[in-house]
């Protein structure tokens, strides 16, 4: 008998219970004591004590199948015969057990309202659960990784060349060296800040002091649609217009070979701060807005222009926001994907030559992932490896900056 | 000193006026007004750079070149020996582009025994003829030794010369199509055979290695799947962690813990989500690979914290006066949230929400790790087939080589734009129509 079989039967019992329940509820009302609960909590009461034991028995019978070796994948044939009766039999337990028991001094609103606070609880778990899921499940991959690869030989070595495990696989060892990848994403990020920052903080200054309401309700939400657009949008835009179109410039201005390549860090780079100016402004802009009127006015009346006062009064006033908000930025540009698989490049170099290709941490994951993946060599491992590190970076940044931002907030509430 | 006389006094001359730098001042004022609108119109003209390109590269993939001609279901091609009644496989395996080939001839009054004329016409119909013929006689035996007219797609590179992509002017020999198939093509145009009409099949046909039979149909359908999957799991969840967190929760470590915990997995890298999905869903889980389901979970795991940081927020901006006057009636904390705080707060809850669904409509890194970059022919029927998504669609197109493909793919994203900016759209709307200030 199929899983969802078994649950609909357990549902249609606990709909009838339902009605059930209410009807006899209603069915009391003359009687002189004053019910507690209105007939529709009775109901509900009925409902879940007929369906939440029977679905929890049959989840735990599922876990009990799957952890059994040989068995097939879970989702399939479900619980078998025997499940299915108890399943039903504790579903109709409940059922019987809760009409009976409905009486018009019977607190079934506190029960119903006590199971469902357990319920928002257990939902707001889910984002710790994530977390927990995130770090351990990565956890356990990178362990496994580093039995084959040591440590050391992973964060300090200079030399990406996983040789994707062969047939046999005898003696070719790969070397899983960090440090290139790295460069590459920090050179890729900061070569987007430097587009990001300045151009998204301009605007940001001039949308909040200078522009009219009226300017101000097109381009903001204009603003917006551009932060809207998916990366991989940016990326085929890198690679099929910028990147061309800088490669041949840059061919017509050496008057031969082009010393920009399609694929490299100015190219992926640009993008990536195209993509984040809307990112950088829409912050600023919230942190702006929110330095208070009075130091404003204040230095405004004792004659001041207005970009004095923007420049010496509201930015350093803005300042730790702003700090804030450049990190959450850059920790966008360095978990960025789409755009640098596309326009980065594959090849792991060390260069300080922007107009080269370099490649970064999350093009590494997406290239040692796709395709057929064996889970115990440390060519697919290694993404993992890589996966937590890109994790333990960008934790780090949000956290500095939500702890700045939120603290500058406090400062003027 | 009332007494004194002004007019006694004498008159100061007027200073000269001191030089304060005023000018200096008002210059640097208004270059700095300039730097911040020079900055806002890079940020637009980037837009609108953007669109152009990709619009400008896409808009052609929504005709498509078709040849309408009248074929005979020759029974000597199809069934040559008559077994078809004992031998189902005769009509499958039958040389259907032949026919195609033979209404093509006779329709330019090629001589049939021109083996070289003959021969120049292949690449000018696309071999999607195969099928589409296959089908109409599977579904209709009784069509053999009849003649109907067929639209039939022409290829590719055929597609492309009349769309007028292919620069007729290099020599013959590096270009994919010859001169005498131009010849063709202009004379089937004249007598209006052979035209261009809506594209129809970018929305229907799954993967295919040929361009004019390759479109979204497959990636159409798993991001419905997805976008689904998503609705019915994070709404719920996210409405429910979020009520738990702004009205029940106590201050204390535990939710603190929640709350940092949600403002990080907002900023992520979508990645992350996707090794994830990998080792939990896959790995341990036992899931299928490349199904939707899978990429719908991860999906669902990434849009929470978008959901959760607006609803929260919607419900933080209704005020206290709505809860306390349903309290003082005599409502549970539960009524009370329920039947008022929660919907004054719904039009909030409704536009981060879609602006958390448009997001991860849009998401391709996290489906790239979960086996959704794969060749998906079949039109998926359960959310446990593989599928693809649109964006990976996109990204798939990308690395071909093909001009077609590229065209395509630029008609993918204007597509997946339009899905886009419906939502935000409809988000900005709903957000100035709702929006109310208590």
């Amino acid at each position: 008998m199929s899983s969802l079989l078994v649950l609909a039967i357990v549902l249609a019992v606990g709909v009838a219970a339902f009605f059930a329940g209410r009807q006899r509820a209603v069915a009391q009302a003359g009687c002189p004591v004053k019910p507690h609960s209105r007939p529709r909590y009775h109901g509900w009461w009925a409902f879940l004590l007929t369906v939440l034991p029977a679905v929890l028995f049959l989840v735990l019978w599922d876990i009990g199948a799957f952890a059994q070796p040989h068995s097939p994948a879970s989702l399939g044939p479900g619980p078998g015969p025997a499940g299915a009766v108890i399943a039903i039999l504790l579903a109709a337990a409940g059922a019987l057990h809760a009409v009976r028991a409905v009486e018009p001094r019977g607190r079934a609103r506190d029960k119903v309202e006590k199971l469902m606070l357990w319920g928002l609880l257990g939902a707001s778990t889910i984002a710790i659960l994530t977390t927990v899921g995130i770090v351990l499940s990565m956890l356990f991959q990178t362990l496994q990784f580093f039995g084959s690869v040591s440590p050391a030989a992973f964060f300090f070595g200079t030399v990406w060349d996983p040789r994707f495990a062969a047939a046999g696989s005898g003696g070719s060892e790969g070397q899983f060296g960090l440090i290139p990848l790295l460069a590459g994403t920090l050179y890729i990020a900061l070569v987007a800040l430097l587009v990001a920052v300045p151009v998204g903080l301009m605007s940001a200054v001039y949308m909040a002091e200078y522009a009219s309401s009226k300017v101000r309700s097109v381009v903001k939400p204009a603003l917006e649609l551009l932060a809207g657009i998916p990366t991989i949008v940016y990326g085929i835009f890198a690679l099929v217009t910028l990147g061309p179109f800088l490669r041949d410039i840059s061919a017509a201005l050496a008057g031969g070979a082009p010393f920009i390549q399609g694929q490299s860090i100015l190219v992926a780079g640009l993008v990536m701060g195209i993509m984040l100016i809307p990112v950088v402004s829409s912050l600023s802009d919230d942190i702006i807005t929110a330095v208070p009127r009075s130091l404003r006015d204040g230095s405004l009346g004792l004659g001041a222009t207005r970009s004095e006062t923007i420049k010496r009064v509201v930015l350093p006033a803005a300042l730790p926001g702003i700090v804030g908000a450049v990190l959450l930025t850059a920790s966008r540009a360095v978990g960025e994907t789409m755009i640098v698989v596309l326009a980065a490049g594959v090849a792991a170099n060390l260069t300080l030559n922007p107009f080269e290709a370099m490649t970064t941490i999350t093009v590494k994951i997406v290239n040692q992932l796709t395709g057929d993946l064996e889970f115990d060599s440390p060519q697919t491992l290694v993404a993992f490896a890589l996966g937590i590190t890109l994790f333990a970076l960008t934790l780090a940044m949000n956290v500095v900056a939500l702890a700045v931002v939120r603290k500058y907030r406090e400062q003027y509430e | 000193m009332s007494e004194v006389s002004f007019d006694a006094l004498p008159v100061p001359a007027a200073p000269a006026r001191r030089d304060i730098g005023l000018k200096a001042r008002y210059r640097a004022e208004r270059r700095f007004r300039l730097y911040g609108l020079l900055a806002v119109s890079v940020g637009l003209a980037f837009l609108a750079v953007m669109l152009v390109s990709v619009v400008g590269k896409g808009y052609t993939a929504f005709r498509q070149t078709a040849v309408t001609l009248p074929i005979a279901f020759d029974e000597s091609v199809i069934d040559p020996r008559g077994r078809r009644a004992t031998d189902p496989g005769v009509l499958v395996r039958a040389d259907y582009p032949k026919l195609a080939q033979n209404a093509l001839i006779e329709k330019l009054g090629i001589d049939p025994g021109d083996k070289a004329m003959v021969r120049k016409l292949k690449g000018f119909l696309s071999d999607g003829a195969r099928v589409q013929l296959r089908d109409i006689v599977m579904a209709d035996p009784s069509v053999i030794g009849t003649t109907r007219s067929v639209e039939i797609l022409a290829s590719a590179n055929l597609d492309s010369a009349f769309k007028g992509q292919i620069d007729l002017a290099v020599d013959e020999a590096r270009r994919k199509v010859s001169d005498q198939q131009v010849a063709w093509m202009n004379r089937l145009k004249a007598e209006g055979v052979m035209a261009g009409r809506f594209n129809i099949g970018l929305f229907t046909f799954g993967a295919s290695s040929r361009p004019e039979t390759s479109g979204m149909g497959v990636a159409i359908i798993g991001s419905f799947y997805m976008m689904a999957i998503v609705l019915l799991l994070a709404l719920p969840i996210g409405v429910a962690a979020s009520i738990y967190l702004e009205e029940f929760a106590r201050k204390n470590r535990f939710t603190d813990l929640i709350e940092v915990n949600i403002n990080n997995l907002a900023a992520v890298p979508s990645i992350v989500f996707g090794l994830l999905g990998l080792a939990v869903f896959i790995n341990f889980m036992g899931l299928p690979r490349s199904a939707s389901i899978v990429g719908g979970l991860v999906l669902t795991l990434m849009t929470l914290p978008t959901i959760i940081i607006a609803t929260r927020a919607a419900l933080a901006a209704v005020p206290p006066s709505i809860r306390s006057a349903a309290l003082g009636l005599g409502a549970s904390k539960m009524q009370t949230v329920f039947h008022h705080v929660l919907p004054l707060a719904a039009p909030g809850i409704l536009t981060g929400t879609i602006i958390g669904l448009a997001r991860a409509l849009g998401e391709t890194a996290p489906l790239l790790l979960i086996g959704m970059v794969a060749f998906v022919a079949d039109r998926p029927s359960t959310p446990f087939d593989p599928a693809t998504a649109l964006p990976v669609q996109i990204y798939m197109w990308a690395s071909e080589a093909e001009r077609a493909f590229v065209e395509r793919m630029s008609g993918a994203i204007i597509i997946l734009l339009i899905f886009l900016m419906a939502m935000n759209i409809t988000a900005i709307v709903l957000r100035r129509r709702f929006e109310r200030r208590w």
